[in-house]
């Protein structure tokens, strides 16, 4: 099992030459080899989506798939939602509705609605709430976090 | 209250606030104990049995593995209660001669990787001689069962005993008794982030820094370094950001004195990360209770006497620092909830089992007693055919301050009050009206209604009276204004999401006329911060709130007289806001900028008068204070498929002066999310092996935002006499009222068909089985 190979992963547009045992999951690649820790792990059986970033534009559970098979696609976590200081209209809206409390969910959550919405911008609120509930929060409640992302879809489908 | 006339007033105090937390959150900026890299990885290896003698332990050749063996010298986990006959029951940091549940670490295992170390845990071989495990309180209860701790005989490990003179007379002549059987099943608290630690050992100091994920960072420092015996001051503990503990992160883990006694070994850094697994069956579990409870009523239902059997399911070992007496002594004190009843007698037992070991959950027993209660009252009413409104009524406190049949003081409160302003707010004849329609539809709708009360912000001698030998009352606060003006403030309290940063800035800023994006409030490390309990307990809001209320007074008094100094005006025509200290009714001003940097650097100007520098201290420690509410839950049953859907929630609370209406709101939300979980969904169960058969988050289910309902919150303000910044908590009363709220729904969408449901979850499968139970029961009868 210690034989590792060499990837490349390209997370937010930065690219990162790793060595890595085939069965490293890519979250804990994304946090412990390239250092990009925003990304959090709470359950490593796909349930509670903390660890979500978008890969290739879909929203994926990054401790569901290898390192390996995230090679050469296009990798996005919450370190690069803000663009030149200035926050994501979801980050925004997340602090302007109280999305969040302790905090160790939300960049899973920020990435799942993000993903979600840039696919799907005009996504009905019935299926944008069955969206969210594929990951868990346990301080907010949800109703800050609905709020925040049907306030930063109408922000994003604006622009 | 002063801070109405001078200053900047209410300015900030009161206001929807954004968070400071925030910003960095968002970004993946926190630091949470997981992000830090480490030299060596830990595993630990788990009893798979739940009861039984270890006869071998076998390593890997050439592996670091830890047993007991190597602990020589490490004392045991042995928290201690002065009162209840308590058995001082000691964990050992890793079992020694006996596993006493599945889930007990047993050996660590250190490598250079967590992967590495989990190949490594899975080639340590136990041998253990099993024998048959305790995993219900009362099978542990019955005579003859095996004995878990030579010091608890019977399995006992706490009796807490309670009886008001003129108990019997008053029973005796009671009109009607009315009686529930209560069960609550087991729950794991679920922060997301489960626990994790990281030693690390500096050799230019000798000194070990453990960060970890706990709510208590310098008691862990203090229990940690008693039990392994060094100088506190060569550890430092640190609390970063914290990913959610509801009390599951304040208890003192076995695991986290392991990794200390590591990096001292090795002279290195040492790193832990559970995984979702061992949250789930080896952190700590909480809520497995039976309560029998009866009530006497006299003729016009008013309640007359309360008599309580508190079981309560402790696990294997006693929890440290509240001990397993959290529970059922919590239970006990607190039984009679918001009615006037001056006649009590309960008996409330912790009970050893062989399952993971019971700790402090958010709202600790009080869902349990007041869904209990709640179910009683509802059953009252039905005897003495009253609505469950007007029983409740009937029963409510009205008069404060009043001293409880336990001889807990309530301070003044709005029981009546956010019972109508719900009552109205949900519309009853409305309900009843569009239930009776749905009922001729085959649709099964129900109301429930949950009045509570909330004890917060307890300070050492609520704690003592439970007998505990340490009693995490008090709190402190620093606060400095530093020679360029900027503010900081020094917390003992460690916040773990609910925006003490914020709330504590919003309290300096109006007392010393600052604006709080000069306010930094600092906390989670011992070297930094000064020594405080941390939160939990609704508690930090108001006691924390408090000693920085007392220390931002102080300041605010030193900036006064040196205004006056500088101005050369009277102290009492000296205001403070906006950043500056300026005479009333002229131009003439002095920013605190300029006032701090004089404190300091010009001192010889105030005379000897004043003491150099502006950091000023306080420390407060209050006697507690009661918040209450009303919850109300409409739901839908599918009598097909026993499913309970809400259709809607309700909220009439009163939570004193409210600091931040965010941050409170926020607060009851997922506080009643977590109750809608304890309600319907949440359960850990255990086969008769004692092994855990909801050991993933696909079986132990948090409620997802699919089954939030719509949430309508209401507020009274009745500020509090006896918390400074007249502010109660209110972190736990959402969880404490929704269960009640929501069961107490589910009875009335079933009554037509005679059932109760007197026990938590009521899942699907439970509420099938007493339709099916009652059907069969028709079927006998006719």
């Amino acid at each position: 099992m210690n034989d590792k190979t060499n990837i490349t992963l390209t997370i937010n547009g930065r690219d990162h030459a790793i060595a890595v045992e085939p069965r490293r999951t890519l979250a804990d690649a994304i946090r412990e080899d390239c250092g990009q820790t925003g990304t959090h792990i709470g359950c490593e059986h796909g349930i509670c989506g903390a660890c979500t970033v978008i890969v290739d534009g879909e929203p994926v559970r990054s401790c569901l798939m290898f390192a390996v098979q995230a090679a050469g696609k296009t990798i996005r976590t919450v370190e690069g939602l803000a663009k030149d200081d200035k926050l994501h209209p979801m980050q925004q809206a997340f602090m302007d509705h109280h999305g969040l409390q302790c905090g160790f969910c939300t960049p899973g959550f920020l990435m799942l609605a993000v993903g979600v919405l840039e696919r799907e911008p005009d996504i009905s609120d019935d299926d944008l709430l069955d969206v969210l509930s594929s990951s868990l929060c346990r301080c907010t409640g949800y109703q800050g976090i609905i709020k925040a992302v049907r306030a930063a879809a109408i922000e994003m489908r604006g622009k | 209250m002063t801070a109405h006339t001078k200053g900047t007033g209410l300015k900030w105090v009161g206001r929807a606030m954004r968070r400071v937390e925030d910003p960095a959150l968002v970004q993946g900026q926190g630091h949470f104990t997981a992000d830090l890299p480490a030299v060596h990885w830990v595993r630990f290896v788990r009893s798979p049995n739940a009861a039984g003698k270890i006869k071998s332990i076998a390593k890997p050749a050439g592996a670091l593995v830890i047993t007991a063996a190597d602990l020589k010298g490490v004392k045991p986990i042995t928290p201690m209660l002065h009162k209840f006959s308590y058995r001082p029951v000691a964990q050992p940091i890793l079992a020694e001669t006996k596993v006493r549940y599945v889930g007990e670490a047993v050996a660590a295992v250190v490598a250079a990787s967590e992967e590495y170390a989990e190949d490594i845990a899975d080639l340590v071989e136990i041998d253990i001689d099993e024998t048959a495990p305790l995993i219900d309180a009362r099978d542990a209860l019955k005579d003859g069962a095996p004995q878990i701790h030579a010091v608890a005989p019977g399995n006992v490990i706490l009796e807490g005993k309670h009886k008001t003179p003129g108990f019997d007379a008053v029973w005796a002549a009671a009109a009607k008794v009315i009686k529930i059987d209560a069960r609550s099943h087991r729950q794991n608290a679920t922060p997301m982030e489960a626990r994790a630690g990281h030693a690390a050992y500096d050799a230019a100091t000798g000194r070990v820094t453990l960060t970890c994920t706990t709510q208590m960072p310098h008691l862990m420092r203090t229990a940690i370094a008693d039990v392994l015996g060094m100088p506190e001051s060569d550890l430092r503990v640190i609390a970063p950001d914290v990913g959610g503990g509801f009390g599951q992160k304040m208890s003192l883990c076995a695991e986290y004195v392991v990794l200390v006694w590591l990096a001292r070994k090795l002279k290195s850094s040492v790193a832990w990360t559970e995984d979702r697994r061992e949250n789930l069956i080896a952190s700590f579990h909480s809520r497995d209770q039976y309560i029998t409870l009866e009530g006497a009523f006299d003729k016009d239902a008013k309640l007359l006497a309360l008599r309580a059997d508190v079981v309560s399911n402790v696990g294997a070992y006693s929890c440290f620092p509240t001990t397993s007496g959290v529970e059922p002594l919590m239970a006990m004190a607190e039984m009679p909830g918001p009615y006037d009843v001056q006649q009590y007698q309960c008996l409330a037992r912790g009970v050893l089992t062989n399952t993971c070991t019971m700790a402090a959950y958010r709202g600790v027993s009080r869902p349990i007693i007041t869904f209990t209660l709640e179910r009683l009252m509802d059953k009252a009413a039905s005897a003495f055919a009253l609505d469950p409104i007007d029983i409740r009524r009937r029963n409510l406190i009205e008069k404060f301050p009043y001293t409880s049949a336990m001889g807990l003081v309530y301070d003044e409160a709005t029981y009546k009050e956010t019972l109508e302003m719900a009552v109205k707010a949900i519309d009853v004849p409305a309900f009843r009206k569009r239930q009776e329609e749905a009922r001729k539809q085959g649709r099964y709708l129900g109301i429930g209604f949950a009045t509570f009360s909330e004890r917060t912000g307890y300070g050492s001698p609520a704690f003592a009276a439970r007998g505990m030998e340490i009693t995490p009352g008090w709190e402190t606060v620093i606060l400095t204004v530093d020679p360029s003006g900027f503010v900081e403030a020094r917390i003992g309290s460690s916040p773990h999401g609910q925006g003490l940063r914020t709330t504590l800035a919003q309290i300096i800023a109006d007392e010393i006329g600052v604006t709080p994006d000069v306010i930094k409030v600092v906390h989670g490390d011992t070297d930094t911060s000064p020594y405080g309990w941390g939160t939990f307990a609704s508690r930090s809001l108001v006691i924390s709130g408090g000693a920085t209320l007392i220390a931002a007074q102080k300041v605010r008094a030193k900036l006064i007289k040196i205004a006056s100094t500088m101005l050369e005006a009277a102290p009492h025509d000296i205001v403070l806001e906006n950043g500056a200290a300026k005479v009333a009714g002229t131009d003439r001003s002095v920013t605190i900028a300029k006032m701090a940097r004089e404190a300091y650097t010009q001192t010889h100007r105030f005379k000897g008068e004043i003491e150099p520098g502006m950091t000023e201290t306080g420390t407060y420690d209050p006697p507690g204070t009661f918040s209450n509410a009303c919850h109300v839950a409409i739901v839908e049953v599918d009598i097909e498929t026993g499913h309970a859907r809400i259709e809607k929630f309700l909220v009439a609370e009163d939570a004193g002066r409210i600091i931040n209406p965010m941050i409170a709101d926020g607060q009851v939300i997922g506080g009643i999310a977590q109750g809608i979980g304890n309600a319907l969904l949440e359960e850990i169960i255990y086969d008769d092996g004692g092994g855990i058969l909801t050991a993933n988050l696909a079986d132990y289910m948090p409620p997802t935002a699919r089954e939030m309902p719509p949430i309508e919150l209401h507020h009274l303000e009745t500020p509090s006499t006896q918390s400074i910044t007249k502010a109660k908590g209110l972190g736990e009363g959402g969880c404490i009222g929704a269960p009640a709220a929501i069961v107490n729904a589910i009875n009335d969408a079933l009554s037509p068909f005679g059932v109760q449901i007197d026990e938590m979850p009521a899942t699907p499968q439970r509420i099938r089985t007493a339709l099916r139970d009652a059907e069969k029961a028709a079927k006998k009868t006719a």
